[in-house]
């Protein structure tokens, strides 16, 4: 295990950011932490979590595609992407952490999204553990341990020294770079650290929040449960939940004409959207009640049954702070899982 | 602290829905903390017993929810109003958005609501218990051994600090009193920007617009935005988007949903509640109403119901539109 004292932070970050652009949260005017290209002066958040997750770093939330030129009758299709530079992402929480194998699950499938492999195979993950995690947490449902998060490199965080340990070659490759700042250390501070979280995460609220109710094969029973409809009562359909949600992965493509040229772009879509999905006969789902209903059974039903029994919720808690009408996946797997979940 | 009690509302709502004046009640329901409140609709004595909750987080503005609750049912629908939310509910009425007679309104006071983005600025992460004390909440955290005081008074979400009335404006009914319309400082932020040259005004909204998301919260929670359907959603309209695609596109959409609540919006702040990234777009909403107030004469939307705003009516000694010009030039 390597430690670096909280005084060589700077040159740290100096150093990782010669080589490769590095992205870690910084605190915004408002106080709310956001990633962002470190510069000179930058300095690494307190906060818990990002407002937005990291999945933008593989999958933001619009970029190009391709570009068409018409000339006569010949129609140019022009290739217009390039090959990535190496990035690390400095400072991810075990949560979005584990969103990017949900993510690689669907864009690393076959066929491949040539976009997001291009992205992930150039960064480096150094996650950091939780040591102070909030009432809206609940990764441990989702068999997540965050003072033990996975990534390239694994990191924790003490007030005056973090300490790193790699998991991968990248990892292996990033702390090489670091030599000159860190030293080898033993495993106490970290070993009292993951003792002291465990305690708070014993009396976390959401910690007996169970998924033994969801999960392959669950369509049937939940599809038709007369609890969507009370549920979604009051959902505004707007995409506030997909939006920050570091798994939702829905998009749309589409096409800009600038004059000269049609340029092709995908951007983030919301299963809560009026037009998700909508074809030539119409929408398939009219209602909000069927929008909510295919977020939640998405998440809790269908990703499961094609991918391994593995849920498309990491627990985050983002949606819990954010929702307008303070209805989430948490309040959903209460009403519809019963007890065993209560 | 609210004045009035949970338990003043739930015996209101038993005793309507019991002796059959509604079918339903529109009201807040309690969460998995004591700020996440869902609004929700109660059908049963037990369902409002069990869940009807009523404290200094619950801000949303149902005035909205009737378009959609009084369309759907035949039955009579209660909804609790606060004073902000009559506004709404009349501005709503005069645009003929939804049915009054399937609605049975009831006036309560409201003492402000609770901010949960400050409060959690003010404590520590983890916050499991909130309760009311007079004037004070009590925080408990997972990370301190006693209950943290904070003065209510100092969480205040911005709408509330700046609360333009007291007042209701419609009910069939009132809980408790009412109280008189506020002469605010709701316009003090607006004054600032105005101040500022147009390189620090434009900065100002460059750093604030370009957090947006393009969720459409803002627009969806939005009393004033009742289409069918929205410009923005629809893909036969040549501004029809889902991302913003560069910086300007997101000015775009919140300076024309700006222009199109303009006269209709009430100020009730549900835009910059809902935000997920904090911007505070009630200031775009604000200006307008300050402009419209010393252009034409005070006018607050929604304050009586069926008045035309100024902005769709015509008197002899309106403004010229030259000179509304040339003043711009002269604060500029």
């Amino acid at each position: 295990m390597l430690k670096i004292t909280a005084d060589k932070f700077p040159q740290m970050f100096g150093a990782i950011n010669e080589s490769m652009s590095l992205y870690l949260p910084v605190d915004r005017s408002d106080g709310k932490a956001e990633f962002k290209k470190w510069q000179e002066g930058d300095v690494w958040s307190d906060a818990l979590n990002t407002e937005r997750s990291a999945k933008d770093f593989f999958f933001p939330q619009s970029e190009n595609l391709m570009k068409f030129k018409m000339e006569g009758k010949s129609i140019e299709v022009i290739d217009i992407r390039d090959e990535n530079e190496d990035f690390v992402i400095f400072g991810a929480r075990g949560c979005d952490v584990r969103s990017f194998d949900i993510l690689d699950r669907v864009f690393l499938a076959d066929p491949v999204d040539s976009f997001y492999k291009n992205r992930r195979e150039h960064a480096t993950v150094v996650s950091v553990a939780c040591s102070r995690p909030a009432e809206t947490c609940f990764c441990s449902s989702f068999g997540i341990d965050c003072t033990n998060p996975a990534g390239d490199v694994t990191l924790w965080r003490e007030a005056d020294a973090i300490y790193m340990e790699a998991n991968t070659e990248k990892g292996d490759a990033l702390l090489e770079k670091l030599s000159a700042f860190s030293e080898e250390c033993d495993t106490k501070a970290v070993d009292a650290q993951k003792e002291k979280t465990a305690k708070i995460l014993s009396k976390l609220p959401l910690k007996d929040l169970g998924t033994d109710a969801f999960g392959s094969g669950k369509t049937k029973e939940f599809f038709d449960s007369p609890l969507w409809s009370a549920l979604s009562e009051s959902c505004l359909g707007c995409g506030t939940c997909t939006f920050v949600c570091p798994t939702c992965q829905c998009y749309d493509i589409k096409e800009f004409n600038t004059g000269s040229e049609v340029i092709r772009y995908r951007c983030w879509d919301s299963c809560m959207y009026s037009d998700f999905t909508r074809m030539a006969h119409g929408n398939n789902r009219n209602s909000q009640v069927e929008r909510f209903r295919q977020r939640f059974m998405h998440k809790l039903v269908y990703y499961p049954e094609n991918n391994d029994g593995i849920f498309s919720c990491v627990g985050c808690g983002r949606c819990l702070s954010k929702c307008p009408i303070s209805m989430n996946i948490v309040k959903v797997m209460k009403a519809l899982g019963g007890n065993e979940n209560a | 602290m609210q004045k009035i009690t949970r338990e003043t509302l739930i015996e209101k709502a038993s005793g309507l829905i019991s002796n059959g004046t509604v079918t339903s009640v529109l009201g807040w329901k309690r969460g998995e903390f004591d700020y996440d409140i869902t609004p929700a609709i109660f059908e049963t004595v037990e369902e409002i017993t069990k869940d009807f909750v009523w404290n200094d987080f619950c801000g949303a503005n149902f005035s909205k929810y009737l378009i959609s609750k009084t369309s759907k049912s035949e039955g009579k629908i209660l909804v609790f109003l606060k004073p902000c939310d009559t506004y709404s509910f009349n501005q709503l009425l005069t645009e003929h958005r939804f049915d009054r007679e399937k609605v049975y309104a009831v006036g309560i006071p409201c003492e402000g609501m609770a901010d949960i983005t400050k409060i959690k600025a003010t404590v520590n992460d983890g916050i499991v218990k909130i309760d009311a004390d007079g004037e004070n909440l009590l925080v408990t955290t997972l990370y301190d051994d006693d209950a943290k005081v904070i003065k209510t008074s100092d969480v205040l979400a911005e709408r509330c600090v700046n609360c333009k009335s007291k007042k209701h404006v419609a009910f069939d009914e009132l809980l408790g009193e009412t109280g008189e319309v506020i002469d605010s400082d709701r316009f003090d932020e607006v004054a600032k920007i105005e101040a500022m040259t147009p390189d620090e005004r434009f900065a100002f909204w460059q750093n604030e617009l370009s957090k947006c998301i393009r969720c459409n919260a803002c627009r969806d929670v939005c009393p004033a935005c009742t289409c069918e359907k929205c410009v923005f959603d629809n893909p036969q309209s040549p501004v029809e988007n889902k991302a913003p695609t560069n910086e300007f596109e997101e000015k775009m959409f919140h300076i024309i949903r700006a222009f199109h609540v303009a006269g209709r919006c009430t100020d009730c702040g549900e835009c910059s509640r809902v935000c997920p990234q904090n911007i505070p777009l009630h200031l775009l909403n604000r200006k307008f109403i300050k402009d419209i107030n010393e252009l034409y004469g005070d006018y607050q939307a929604g304050a009586e119901e069926g008045s035309r705003a100024p902005l769709v009516d015509y008197t002899l000694d309106d403004i010229e539109p030259s000179d509304a010009v040339n003043r711009r030039d002269t604060d500029a």
